[in-house]
């Protein structure tokens, strides 16, 4: 087998060094009753390199890839063009096939890197720290929760109505037991009073909305309640203003637009930013700048005693890994991008969503939900959305993410369509959705 | 502050051949472009008053510029294509390029989490194909491959737990875990809102069955092994402990970390496991990225089946399709809730099953063979220097001791740290935390006998000079590397966690 380097030789050789008859000797101490043939596990026998790209490769041509056609499904994953350096510099082996850097002196590559990201989504977010990153967005805006009920040390959480709804599903999994996780459908400030320990809001939130959050945190600090804001679109922070100049407390967010593609959902890259006087409260991984023994500037991961290798059962979360190598393809595209270049982006985004909804809501019975928005709208369709997304998949133009997907049984989302529009959408597609979504709705 | 002026003043450029310095991106920053993103007109009309008002301060490099800056960081990184990596419990071996190739068909990687689910057949039945790999691998009932990385596939399981004992409308709090167990464990527990009771080992570095057994009670949720287990040794009673957790109640949560040493040679399923995640990253050859991504399916038995989080994935009459909601359950289905948003990590499902195909279940059987070979190779071959705190055979993992060395006034940060200047990755160290100065020696399956010989002699060289006084190499070690060692205690006291201008 070609990833084994031991030839039949080898194997006797070493097998005469450790005193073992066969290398199923070494498997003694597993009972024998349970030890089975191969045959038993009915599963095949390895293939070679072109029969194995042969297998995968049919496998895949049974999707519709985005970019095989007019693409406008967001709703938490986005499709932007990423530079072809970012691909082929997070496969450099070094950073690829390196370990969490716990031996410092060997790892500056991936500690600097990640203090370069550090900085890059405080900037963003407009808070003072973040962390190394978490796995996804969702299980950022998890642990956020989780560090506010430790902070304010209360119990109640109200989750904002226009929450990813996976998002809020994943809050109450992993906090439900921490707290007492509250789903508001109106007016979230209504529901603040001194028992409430945050309040989440996502912006621009599952419909694309922006929202203010400046009147909400004043509100929740009034009452001594921290406003967590959740971002599930990075890019729309090159045009519009940051959580952190807003009013948030904590930012969680989902860092996928920058580096990493679609993925079918994973593995992302979640944001983690905070107040700098909560760093001791951060779950995850944090680098820190110090020095080596001869005075040279170097970086090693810090504050360890928050985490589950030093704490045990008492540490700040369980978490153990983070998303290392999707913080890396984040990092660089953003530096590639630069100021200019990531405000540009976010314009163009902006000025192709505002195309889009103007020749969509063209269309009788057509409105628009979502007065305002980054890259992404709500439309209210004269029929059912999700039925006209399956039609128009058919034509191969995936429309968008029907709201039902994310609210089964919501009678008032039956007939939303969420709509993305990134850089990558061309006036053609446009064209070619407002043509096939006028002849659906007909 | 590069180290031009501090530490390599023997050349004027501060580089060393090979070896360069590299600023931070926001030192390196002069308001450059990579992209050629067009200027786009904005009115604001729908911008609500929330456009940005200032500069957000990021650092721009063109492409040549940034490609370098990223080149040279990554030549500072030690990685397992350049070099052995015996990191015990994390196995470092050869990630196969092919996975990445798969994993970039776009049939895979350009598919929306949620496009149109008659759209995404391909990713649906790659992962179904996984999944069956998983479960007849284990020889588990059900797979829930959603969890992002390993402890949040051990939470998966626990909360599985939690669930069913739920259903059976009881409240049992307890969770026995082994003392040497990793520390993501008592976290978990601790975290599904269990209460934690140590289970002390016994002189054999295995669980002990007596003092777990008498731990036993109706208040015990669940006991958490990992099999084989953190010192590198099968817990040869499973089945007794299996049977006995059974009997009270319990449920049998075991650590998959250690699978790589066990498959294609027997099943968990068939020890009485009913819960176990697999870290893809580890037994499956998915790269570890510098700390991830990684992804920790989570294998439940019939028993537990059931309580599987959401998204379920079901196959209907050819047709793939997912489960995102509780009203959608098929019957029988009580899913405790949802790990995060969308399916998983989609990606590194690939790079998995494409290692799969590729091994085949006698690739697999015998890489678990291979790599439990190398270890007891590595032991042998230093077992006349280095004390083992366990006798027998081990598994895929060797473990030591820092008792011989320390006669000579040498720990095991010091030899650790001497291996970096002889060109390895030290071994894991100081964990188990059951053993004094442990050295946990994982060298997998992927080290030909040649690498292994000369490992080991270099081991040998070290633990010579530590033991004829020749203390030079390892006082204040590593000197070769890119950085000496690190001010742990400044970066904790003052943290310095971001670039300010």
């Amino acid at each position: 087998m070609r990833y084994l380097p031991q030839t039949e030789t080898d194997r006797a050789a070493m097998l005469a060094a450790v005193g073992a008859a066969g290398q199923g000797d070494l498997y003694a101490d597993v009972p024998a009753e349970a030890r089975i043939p191969p045959e038993a596990f009915g599963l095949p026998v390895g293939l070679g390199e072109m029969a194995v790209e042969r297998a995968l490769t049919a496998l895949a041509a049974r999707s519709h890839p985005a970019g095989a056609g007019p693409f406008f499904c967001g709703a938490g994953a986005y499709r932007h063009h990423v530079p072809a350096s970012v691909d082929h510099l997070i496969q450099r082996s070094e950073f690829l096939t390196s370990y969490t850097p716990y031996q410092p002196e060997i790892s500056q590559g991936t500690l600097q890197y990640l203090f370069e990201f550090q900085t890059q989504v405080a900037l963003l977010t407009g808070m003072e720290i973040a962390n190394a990153s978490m796995y996804d967005g969702s299980t950022a805006a998890a642990e956020a929760v989780l560090m506010a009920l430790r902070l304010t040390k209360r119990r109640k959480v109200l989750l904002d109505g226009a929450l990813h709804p996976h998002y809020a599903a994943t809050i109450a999994t992993l906090a439900g037991r921490h707290g007492d996780i509250v789903r508001v459908r109106n007016d979230i400030a209504a529901g603040l009073d001194e028992t409430v320990a945050a309040v989440v809001v996502q912006t621009p939130d599952v419909f694309g909305a922006l929202r203010d959050l400046s009147l909400l945190a004043e509100a929740a600090h009034a009452k001594g309640a921290l406003l967590i804001a959740v971002v599930t679109e990075v890019v729309s922070l090159g045009l519009i203003e940051s959580p952190g100049a807003m009013g948030a407390d904590i930012v969680a967010g989902e860092g996928q637009s920058l580096g990493s593609g679609l993925s079918f959902g994973g593995p992302y890259v979640g944001l983690l930013a905070a107040r700098e006087a909560f760093v001791r409260q951060m779950p995850g991984r944090l680098v820190g700048q110090t020095v080596d023994a001869d005075g040279a500037r170097g970086f090693v991961l810090t504050l360890v005693a928050r985490e589950q290798h030093i704490r045990r059962e008492k540490a700040t979360s369980n978490i153990c890994t983070n998303s290392g190598l999707c913080a890396l393809a984040f990092s660089i595209h953003l530096t590639l991008l630069g100021e200019t270049g990531f405000a540009r982006l976010a314009a163009l985004n902006h000025a192709r969503a505002v195309t889009a909804a103007e020749r969509l809501t063209a269309i009788p019975g057509v409105g628009l939900v979502t007065p305002t928005f980054f890259n992404e709208f709500t439309l209210a369709l004269p029929k059912p959305a999700a039925a006209a997304v399956e039609r128009l998949a058919g034509a191969g133009i995936l429309a968008g993410v029907p709201a039902s997907r994310l609210f089964p049984g919501a009678v008032e989302m039956e007939n939303r369509l969420i709509v993305a529009v990134t850089e990558t959408v061309v006036d053609d597609d446009i064209a070619a959705l407002e043509a096939a979504l006028r002849e659906a709705l007909t | 502050m590069t180290r031009t002026d501090t530490h390599a003043g023997d050349t004027y450029s501060g580089d060393r051949g090979l070896d360069h310095e590299e600023p931070l991106i926001f030192e390196l920053d002069h308001a450059s472009c990579g992209v050629d993103w067009p200027e786009s007109a904005v009115d604001g009309a729908h911008l609500g008053g929330l456009r940005r008002k200032g500069r957000i301060g990021l650092a721009g490099l063109s492409e040549p510029e940034t490609v370098r800056h990223y080149v040279r960081l990554s030549r500072m990184n030690y990685a397992i294509d350049a070099g052995m990596y015996p990191l015990g419990s994390c196995t470092m071996k050869h990630n196969p390029r092919l996975n990445e190739k798969m994993a970039r068909l776009a049939g895979f990687a350009d598919v929306h989490p949620l496009a149109p689910q008659a759209t995404v057949q391909g990713a649906l039945a790659m992962m179904d194909r996984l999944a069956h790999w998983l479960k007849a691998l284990t020889g588990m009932a059900a797979v829930t491959l959603s969890p992002k990385a390993g402890a949040h596939g051990e939470l998966a399981g626990m909360l599985a737990i939690r669930a069913a004992l739920a259903d059976r409308g009881e409240a049992r709090m307890r969770v026995l875990v082994p003392e040497s167990a990793h520390g993501t464990n008592p976290a978990t527990a601790a975290f599904a809102g269990f209460v934690v009771d140590q289970v002390p080992a016994g002189p054999d570095g295995r669980v002990d069955v007596a003092g777990l057994t008498a731990k036993l009670g109706p208040d015990v949720a669940a006991a958490m092994l990992t099999n084989p287990n953190t010192c590198g040794l099968f817990e040869k009673d499973i089945l007794t402990i299996s049977e006995r957790v059974h009997a009270a109640g319990a449920y049998f949560y075991c650590d998959g970390a250690n699978f790589n040493a066990i498959a294609g040679q027997v099943r968990p399923g068939d020890l009485g496991i009913d819960a176990m995640h697999l870290n893809l990253h580890k037994t499956f050859s998915t790269p570890h990225g510098g700390g991830g991504p990684g992804a920790g399916p989570v294998v439940l038995s019939a028993r537990l089946a059931p309580f599987a989080p959401l998204p379920l994935l079901v196959e209907e009459s050819g047709r793939f399709r997912l489960i995102e909601t509780v009203a959608e359950a098929p019957a029988g289905a009580k899913p405790f809730g949802r790990m995060c948003a969308f399916h998983g990590q989609a990606g590194t499902f690939v790079r998995a099953l494409a290692y799969l195909v590729a091994m085949g279940i006698d690739g697999v059987r015998q890489a678990s063979a291979d790599a439990v070979l190398a270890a007891n190779y590595v032991q042998v071959g230093l077992s006349d220097l280095l004390h083992a705190p366990f006798a027998g055979p081990c598994m895929h993992e060797a473990l030591f001791d820092e008792r011989e060395l320390r006669a000579f006034g040498i720990g095991t940060l010091d030899l650790a740290k001497a291996l970096i200047d002889e060109g390895y990755h030290p071994m894991t160290v100081y964990f188990p935390l059951v053993v004094q100065g442990a050295m946990l020696i994982e060298p997998t399956e992927s080290e030909s006998r040649r690498s292994l010989d000369r490992f080991v002699a270099v081991m040998r060289a070290l633990i010579a000079d530590a033991r004829a006084g020749r203390h030079e190499r390892f006082a204040g070690a590593p000197h070769r590397a890119p950085r000496r060692r690190l001010d742990e205690t400044q970066a904790a006291r003052k943290p310095v966690l971001r670039w300010r201008p």
